[in-house]
């Protein structure tokens, strides 16, 4: 068994680690560590939630008063254009996967790197790309003002920017792409000896689950994309009706990609939130296989139902029939993964911090945007809901509920990890608060507008509904600054919080078996494989204030396991 | 903010402030004006919370369903939350000591019910959505057919004889047909009291039906993203108790001529080089047979006559080729020459082919509308206040009418006399 010393070097705060191991800006921009990338990748998105919730407040701004004067009907289509386009290709879809993804899936496998570094750099750079290519729309293009999902055949006929922006969401796809690629031939090829596939933390599973949409789904947008860019330079005739082609047939293949990005965006935030209530609980989590399978299920389903979009669209009623029998059955294994959740926190030993804080918003907030989705999947109730507010707030409490609530729970959860230094619990518990209730301020109001018949993308409405739009906007400032707070706290902990050690939180999973932050190796030793559920491998060490596995603990003082608990 | 504002339905005041002002640049129904304060926020059990009026055959049904499906939602998240807020509470960890009680992770039995067990609730929502839908899919027999054009941003209604408005107005209780098209780009027709919605695609022809079932005004909005002011395609559905009512009550754009005799000019201009109306084989198939068939033969297969067959036809002539007239077709495409406004008069000149009885003006030969009167009527039944069969074909009364129309021209004028006064 290891000796003090080793315990110490291996657990203890690193002299050099991969923050520090190589200085200047070279040694970032041309790295090829998965964590350093990883990194970048965040501050990067983060730079686009910012600037695309700033179009959101300009917005929701505008639309204080019914017949405000604040934004003219141009510039308030393009806010709303762009606060979705970036939003969605810039942010939310690289937001969990190569932010967190890339930092944790390698450490996660006790893999040095991923299994293509410099196609991890690559995929970057093609973000970097795509997005200066989105925002080229604004500054040269004139703005965008299609809406993010380029409607043709109002997407030719605009003046706007529409062809650098498509152009950037394609680059964008291949970004996503690449991402996908290298976590699947990763989780395939590179796991740690021993660790089979029902040993993977289901973070893992879920992001497997979301690079298989990534790789097959967004080839499809990309010629999607490439056909309209064709379309609209040379008139080919296929999705404008004037050459004799068909808008119809662009929103099926929009959707064949757009849906199953909509589980890109909420499947990685599944496996956040699988991984924090179980660490949080400290119990083992329950039901591993149904919620693993239930990714794998949400993946495959999500890629036969993007016809839901479409339901007023003119096509067939038959087809109708058939999207909306198979989008209810994608209820069930979302329904799964909250039971399972549940039965997780049942009898555990929870500790309510900031990122369980986060993780428990998330289960609100996705249950609240899950189960609305079933009045937007009956066929009948859908055609009066669509294209209105209700459809709007639905979605925002998957997206921002979801995926945002569960990125900022992740941040909180990995931040020590990342950067080696704890960030202020209660600060953090604050900006959570804030966060709720913003968002529910902002967004619950319009699930009464929506039905009440306000469409969505309206610069100006009739005024039975301004009260609404007033609690709304108050609700999005309240939700702004939470975010805000969240973040200054990370940041501030990032430089100046106190240092941590290497598993504060008694986590089980690999990467918690690095230095914190970890070495540029991510493990100076070889890190023993442990289920990633089973807490009790997980010893304190007085010596260096952390958990660490029983395999390095000192025979003698070793506690004596407890009755495993059949299952 | 006035906090009880927030509890109502509608804003009263403000509304009323608005009616009077002319910001917002379209029209608030009355509707939205009148809608009773009543139903405050803790009333949102009841459907009126949730919902504008119910102004169609088809809205009490989407409005059970959402219900049904709100009491589901609620009782699962009620529960859902309470089991998480309980657990946090109970479990919390107390200190430092990390202690989970002994529990199972796996219960293959509890797994799989709850997995199961929803799924029939998911069943009901399914098949009860669908069967709505279905409904508001199906075509009423004798259903009014008005032509819907939508552009960038206007709504031009456009009724059988010919006659249209920029308003929809419809009679109660008469089953409607919206046929509907768009000039340019991707427009929705929605009108929230009927709980009715359907995209407008341009190039081809989309359908709505629905039976209006109470009297007022309702609004009616573009809901697919159009462009700059898309947030102005906004308009009135207005339902009259009786024909009458509607006739003079719209402000009409008049026509003068019924729009088959318009597609008849069309035709002789355009068509009657090829295609015969009397039966006879020429270049191209006789056309006053065409509506006479419900399907008919082609190259390959067959096609459902209906407006999107005619419009294709005239529009892009080599894709569906009529049976013996192949394998090439030799008719050149009128796709900027006729516009789908010019198809749609085509469209009624070969009903009227087919039998002059289906369209509007049809037994009058000079396809003239009568002269002088402000608003005609249609039907001397129901100006009578008669019941009549519910869509009947409301032209073949017109010819009856035209003695009195004039009386009415009449009294139209003293009306307006009246009103200047």
């Amino acid at each position: 068994m290891a000796t003090a010393e080793i315990r110490n070097k291996i657990f203890g705060t690193p002299e050099t680690n991969y923050l520090n191991c190589t200085k200047g800006w070279k040694s970032w921009a041309f790295t090829l560590d998965h964590k350093r990338i990883g990194v970048m990748y965040l501050v990067g998105v983060t730079a686009a939630l910012f600037l695309a919730g700033i179009f959101a407040l300009v917005l929701r701004s505008h639309l204080f008063k019914f017949d405000s004067g604040m934004l003219s009907y141009d510039n308030y289509n393009k806010m709303f254009t762009l606060h979705g386009a970036v939003m969605v290709f810039a942010f939310i879809i690289p937001s969990i996967p190569a932010a967190l993804g890339n930092f944790v899936l390698p450490m996660m496998l006790g893999a040095k790197d991923v299994a293509f570094p410099r196609m991890n750099l690559c995929s970057f750079y093609l973000w970097i790309a795509g997005t200066s290519c989105l925002l080229a729309a604004i500054l040269f293009g004139g703005g965008l003002d299609t809406g993010w999902t380029f409607y043709t055949p109002y997407s030719i006929e605009t003046e706007t920017g529409v062809i650098y922006a498509t152009f950037g969401a394609f680059i964008l796809g291949f970004s996503s792409i690449f991402t996908g690629l290298n976590f699947l031939v990763t989780v395939n090829t590179m796991r740690a000896p021993g660790q089979t596939w029902f040993k993977l933390p289901l973070f893992l599973w879920s992001l497997y689950a979301t690079s298989i949409i990534q790789v097959l789904a967004t080839p499809v947008l990309g010629i999607t994309l490439l056909m309209l860019i064709a379309e609209k330079t040379m008139h080919i005739g296929i999705f404008d009706p004037r050459y004799g082609g068909d808008p119809v047939l662009f929103q099926h293949f929009f959707w064949f990609y757009s849906h199953p990005a909509v589980y890109i965006m909420i499947l990685p935030a599944m496996g956040v939130i699988s991984e924090l209530i179980s660490v949080y609980s400290q119990k083992r989590i329950f039901g591993y296989s149904f919620i693993a399978f239930s990714s794998v299920a949400i993946a495959l389903l999500g890629f036969l139902v993007w016809g839901h979009h479409m339901f007023t669209s003119g096509q067939s009623p038959i087809v109708t029939l058939i999207f909306s029998a198979i989008t209810f059955t994608v209820a069930i294994p979302s329904a799964v993964k909250v039971f399972n959740w549940l039965a997780t926190l049942f009898k555990g030993s929870i500790l309510l911090n900031t990122p369980m804080l986060y993780a428990l918003s998330f289960i609100f907030l996705f249950g609240i945007g899950g189960l609305t989705g079933l009045f937007l999947g009956a066929l009948s109730v859908d055609i009066h809901l669509h294209d209105t507010y209700f459809v709007v707030a639905h979605f925002h409490f998957v997206m921002v509920g979801g995926t945002l609530t569960a990125l900022l729970g992740g941040l909180f959860h990995w931040w020590p990890k990342m950067f080696g230094r704890m960030y202020n619990d209660a600060l953090g518990r604050i900006s959570c608060a804030l966060v709720f209730i913003g968002f529910n301020v902002t967004f619950f109001p319009q699930f009464v507008m929506g039905a009440r018949g306000m469409p969505r993308r309206y610069a100006s409405y009739d005024p039975e509904f301004q009260i609404f739009h007033q609690i709304s906007t108050i609700g999005a400032f309240v939700l702004g600054l939470g975010i805000l707070m969240a973040y200054g706290v990370l940041v501030y902990a990032a430089f100046k919080g106190p240092r941590c050690s290497s598993n504060p939180f008694r986590a089980a999973s690999m990467e918690w078996q690095s230095s914190s932050p970890p070495d540029f190796h991510n493990f100076i030793h070889q890190p023993t494989m442990n289920d990633p559920y089973d807490f009790d491998s997980q010893i304190y060490d007085e010596e260096l204030d952390t958990f660490i596995p029983r395999e390095f603990v000192d025979p003698d003082k070793l506690p004596a396991r407890p009755e495993p608990v059949p299952h | 903010m006035n906090l009880h504002l927030l509890l109502q339905t509608s804003n009263e005041e403000l509304i009323k402030r608005v009616e009077q002002s002319t910001l917002s640049g379209t029209k608030v129904p009355q509707s939205s004006i009148e809608h009773e304060g009543a139903s405050s926020f803790m009333q949102f059990w009841d459907s009126s919370y949730w919902f504008p009026e119910q102004a169609s055959t088809f809205a009490s049904s989407v409005d059970y369903l959402y219900m049904w499906i709100f009491w589901v939602s609620t009782i699962f998240f009620i529960a859902i939350v309470f089991a998480m807020v309980y657990f946090c509470i109970k479990y919390r960890r107390k200190g430092n000591e990390i202690k989970p009680l002994p529990s199972s992770s796996h219960n293959t039995l509890i797994e799989i019910a709850w997995s199961v067990g929803p799924s029939v609730l998911l069943v009901y929502m399914f098949f009860s959505g669908a069967s709505g839908y279905f409904d508001s899919k199906t075509p009423a027999v004798n259903a009014e057919e008005i032509q819907v054009t939508a552009s960038r941003w206007n709504w031009v209604f456009t009724y059988p004889n010919g006659d249209s408005s920029s308003e929809l107005h419809l009679v109660n209780g008469r089953p409607t047909k919206l046929i509907m098209q768009s000039t340019d780009v991707l427009h929705s027709m929605f009108i929230p009291a009927f709980r009715q919605k359907m995209d407008i695609v341009p190039g081809r022809y989309t359908y709505a039906y629905m039976v209006p079932t109470k009297t007022g005004q309702y609004r009616l909005s573009c809901t697919e993203y159009c462009g700059r002011e898309h947030s102005k395609m906004r308009t009135l559905a207005e339902v009259h108790d009786t024909d009458q009512h509607r006739q003079e009550n719209t402000q009409w754009i008049k026509e003068e001529y019924y729009p088959w005799k318009n597609g008849q000019r069309t035709y002789m201009i355009n068509c009657s080089g090829c295609h015969k109306i009397n039966g006879e084989a020429a270049t191209g198939p006789a056309l006053n047979l065409l509506y006479s068939m419900k399907e008919r033969p082609l190259m390959d297969g067959q096609v459902a006559v209906n407006e999107d067959y005619v419009l294709e036809s005239i529009w892009y002539p080599a894709k569906k080729i009529v049976q013996g007239y192949g394998p090439v077709s030799k008719m050149n495409s009128f796709k900027g020459k006729l516009t789908q406004e010019d198809v749609n008069e085509v469209i009624a000149y070969l009903k009227y082919l087919n039998n002059p009885a289906d369209v509007a003006g049809g037994d009058i030969e000079s396809g003239l509308r009568a002269e002088g009167s402000d608003s005609p009527k249609e039907t001397t039944k129901q100006a009578k206040g008669e019941p009549t069969e519910e869509g009947e074909a409301v032209a073949t009364e017109e010819a009856e009418e035209i003695d009195t129309e004039q009386e009415d021209a009449e009294e139209a004028d003293e009306k307006e006399t009246e009103d200047e006064a």
